[in-house]
């Protein structure tokens, strides 16, 4: 006589899967459709960055960075090249330091145009994906201008910028930024504002702000349960200083808020970008450094914040042309461990639509 | 126009004028032969020309030009992706159960062909007129549950078994508010054919009358028939294709032509109970009519797809039973209440 019994259902979703951000492997442990455990394998995108370093040298190094965290190129850029002239006491040219930080909040408001896009396909709000992706396309198109590639843009250099944007870029810049407040209300009207993607996402997938702390999670999920922290207040680097811009914060602690979260930071880029815009100088583009780049020995550890979190460079430097170590602390892989526990208790759709809210890049993870 | 109107009619007259009694078995036999392969025409061009059009229509809505290339402005990009499908390798996954895998997809594509018979497309133009027309109907499409269910189980995969356990919860759920928000109709016209039902409409379309019937005929429809906020059965980010995950070539396309006649079917059968079928001022015949209302129905469901997010299953459930059945049941309530008190009035 067999005896009937339910079984845990074992589902393994990835590395192929229509929905995972890059390639991803999650084992989800499932009763039913409520998921009892999640097991994320990662490890599919990598390739060996940090181990290549040691066999670059510093400039070599730069289009490396590039391919971190693919959607927000330039600010991996920043991160590097920030860490090298700080071991190397360079001082950078003023309007290098306006052009990196309008790269860099162009790539911001880049990533989180796709965040949006992919979280709203990621429940199925086809339309809001479709708008995203064609609002992206004009930040993709500046950078294209500048330095003829849209997404790995490889424009900084250890000492400041290697390319000076056209002179058609300027009135395309400007032209977006006028054009943003109008695209971000559609988002709203197709995606936030709709009473089914509330459902879908409010009071799902809580994030305190203990774990937050016990995990170290870094980045705009930190910003959506409560916690004021921004590397660029708490150690302003480069110019940001001089900027007027605010810290989002929204205590919500769910999906919707790590959504939402997000739209009120393309709106504090884009002050920033109209700021910057604005005080431009010019003047060189490039800082006196040596042709043969050699920091002193040494180590440094310097972070921004990325799109996804706090990226990190720590180099360890022993006077020579190539580092002796580098290893890159990256937001998307610490903010990866969470996965498990908030998904506990969910079903199998909201753990797709929570995994797309940690914002998890994996050729950041995977390095 | 009433010529045109009437072409059906006469056409029907002129082909069993062909037989010495026009009334004999072998006319019957060949009116129908004749009516099953209108309804086999009528399924396939619908399919050629919709998923073309839904390629086109969610194009247009997220700022796209959709499939342009193939043809003039991309009308044989169906006929290709058929050519494309007939070509690929016949794959049954290992482990399979073999009949109940092959035998799914052909459900899937004959169901919604029988519920097409019964709708009249025209003034006589209804390929077997049953007097159960709408139990008929309903009866039917309630079996393309179990197609789903074989091919969930019949692929020997997880993803497919999901989607398939998913196809039964929803597609269990909405039936009930979808069978009760016609019977409103049944009541006002107290019969099951469809042809009467839509000569009742001559006045005033059931629409006016039954305005919450319509609302929730709609909304359980597109649940029925899997699409969007509703298509957690074949949800491309969760269950990567449901139950059809497993499926190749040809077996699959049976699938996609099944879900785009059940569609049909579905836009059909609120046309000819709410909208008044082929009825409609003397400018255009009736057939026109007739297909206009089901294209206005069959745009409306492209047009929610993509404009709404996916709902969760739980959210499903909730709002099929504690939401639908009790407003479905309401309106049975007000319906009889209605007639009761028109009865009163008229009567006494």
């Amino acid at each position: 006589m067999s005896v009937e019994r339910t079984e845990e259902l074992l589902l393994n979703m990835g590395p192929q899967h229509p929905s995972m951000h890059g390639v991803f492997r999650m084992v989800v442990h499932l009763e039913g459709e409520v998921v009892t455990k999640l097991d994320p394998k990662i490890g599919y995108l990598h390739r060996g960055m940090e181990k290549l370093a040691e066999g670059r040298t510093y400039p070599q190094f730069i289009p490396y960075t590039d391919r971190l965290d693919y959607l927000a190129s330039p600010h991996n850029n920043f991160a590097y090249v920030l860490a090298v002239e700080k071991l190397m006491g360079v001082e950078i040219p003023e309007r290098a330091e306006y052009l990196r930080i309008i790269f860099a909040e162009l790539a911001r408001i880049a990533s989180h145009l796709v965040f949006i896009a992919s979280a709203a396909l990621d429940i199925a709000g086809w339309t809001g994906w479709g708008y995203a992706f064609r609002d992206r396309e004009r930040i993709l198109d500046l950078f294209e201008m500048t330095a003829g590639s849209r997404l790995t843009v490889n424009a900084m250099r250890i000492g400041g910028m290697s390319i000076e944007p056209p002179a058609e870029f300027w009135p395309a810049l400007k032209s977006f930024l006028d054009d943003l407040p109008e695209m971000l209300e559609e988002y709203y009207g197709i995606y936030f504002g709709n009473e089914i993607t509330m459902g879908r996402l409010k009071s799902v997938g809580i994030l305190t702000p203990q774990m937050i702390q016990d995990l170290s999670i870094t980045g705009p999920s930190l910003r959506a349960s409560g916690i004021k922290y921004d590397v660029r207040r708490a150690e302003p680097y480069s110019i940001y200083d001089r900027f007027d811009f605010d810290i989002p914060v929204l205590h919500g602690c769910d999906s919707y808020d790590r959504n939402l979260i997000r739209l009120e930071e393309i709106k504090e880029s884009a002050k920033i970008l109209r700021q910057a815009v604005r005080d431009i100088p010019e003047g060189p583009i490039m800082a006196k450094v040596p042709k043969l780049i050699k920091p002193p020995a040494g180590e440094v550890y310097h972070r921004v914040e990325n799109p996804k979190g706090e990226l990190g460079f720590y180099i360890v430097s022993d006077g020579s042309t190539k580092p002796v170590r580098m290893r890159i602390r990256s937001g998307s892989f610490i903010n990866l461990q969470v996965l498990d526990e908030i998904c506990r208790g969910w079903k199998i759709q909201d753990v797709i639509a929570i995994f797309a809210t940690l914002d998890a890049v994996l050729g950041e993870v995977d390095k | 126009m009433k010529a045109l109107n009437q072409l059906p009619t006469t056409i029907s007259a002129a082909i069993r004028g062909l037989f010495s009694d026009p009334q004999s078995i072998w006319a019957d036999l060949v009116m129908t032969v004749i009516g099953i392969i209108m309804v086999i025409i009528v399924i396939v061009l619908a399919a050629l020309v919709l998923i073309l059009l839904e390629r086109k229509v969610a194009g247009w809505i997220s700022q796209r030009p959709g499939p342009n290339r193939l043809g003039p402005r991309g009308w044989f990009q169906t006929l290709a992706d058929a050519l494309k499908l007939i070509g690929k390798e016949d794959v049954t996954p290992a482990g399979a159960d073999k009949f109940i895998f092959k035998v799914a997809p052909m459900l899937v594509f004959g169901l919604p062909i029988m519920t097409l018979a019964v709708i009249p497309y025209g003034m006589g133009l209804v390929p077997v007129d049953l007097d159960l027309g709408v139990f008929y109907f309903l009866a039917i499409s309630a079996v393309s549950t179990i197609a789903f269910l074989m091919a969930g189980w019949g692929s020997n995969s997880k993803y497919s078994m999901l989607g398939g356990m998913r196809a039964v919860a929803q597609m269990i759920s909405y039936e009930i508010p979808l069978i009760f928000s016609l019977l409103g109709v049944v009541m006002l016209t107290e019969t099951f054919n469809l042809n009467k039902i839509v000569e009742a409409q001559s006045v005033v379309p059931f629409i006016v009358l039954q305005p919450l019937a319509f609302l929730i005929y709609v909304i359980a429809g597109i649940a029925e028939v899997n699409r969007a906020p509703f298509d957690l059965v074949e949800a491309d980010q969760e269950v990567v294709a449901g139950p059809m995950t497993e499926y190749t070539g040809l077996r699959w396309g049976l699938f996609f032509l099944g879900e785009y006649g059940n569609m049909t079917a579905v836009s059909a059968l609120a046309a000819t109970m709410f909208l008044g079928g082929w009825q409609g001022p003397e400018f255009l015949p009736g057939w026109i009519w007739f297909w206009l209302k089901t294209g206005i129905l069959i745009f409306f469901m492209m047009w929610v797809w993509w404009t709404f997010p996916r709902i969760r299953i739980d959210h499903l459930m909730h709002f099929a039973w504690k939401v639908l059945l009790p407003l479905s049941l309401l309106n049975i309530l007000l319906t009889g209440l209605g007639i009761y008190i028109y009865q009163l009035v008229i009567g006494g």
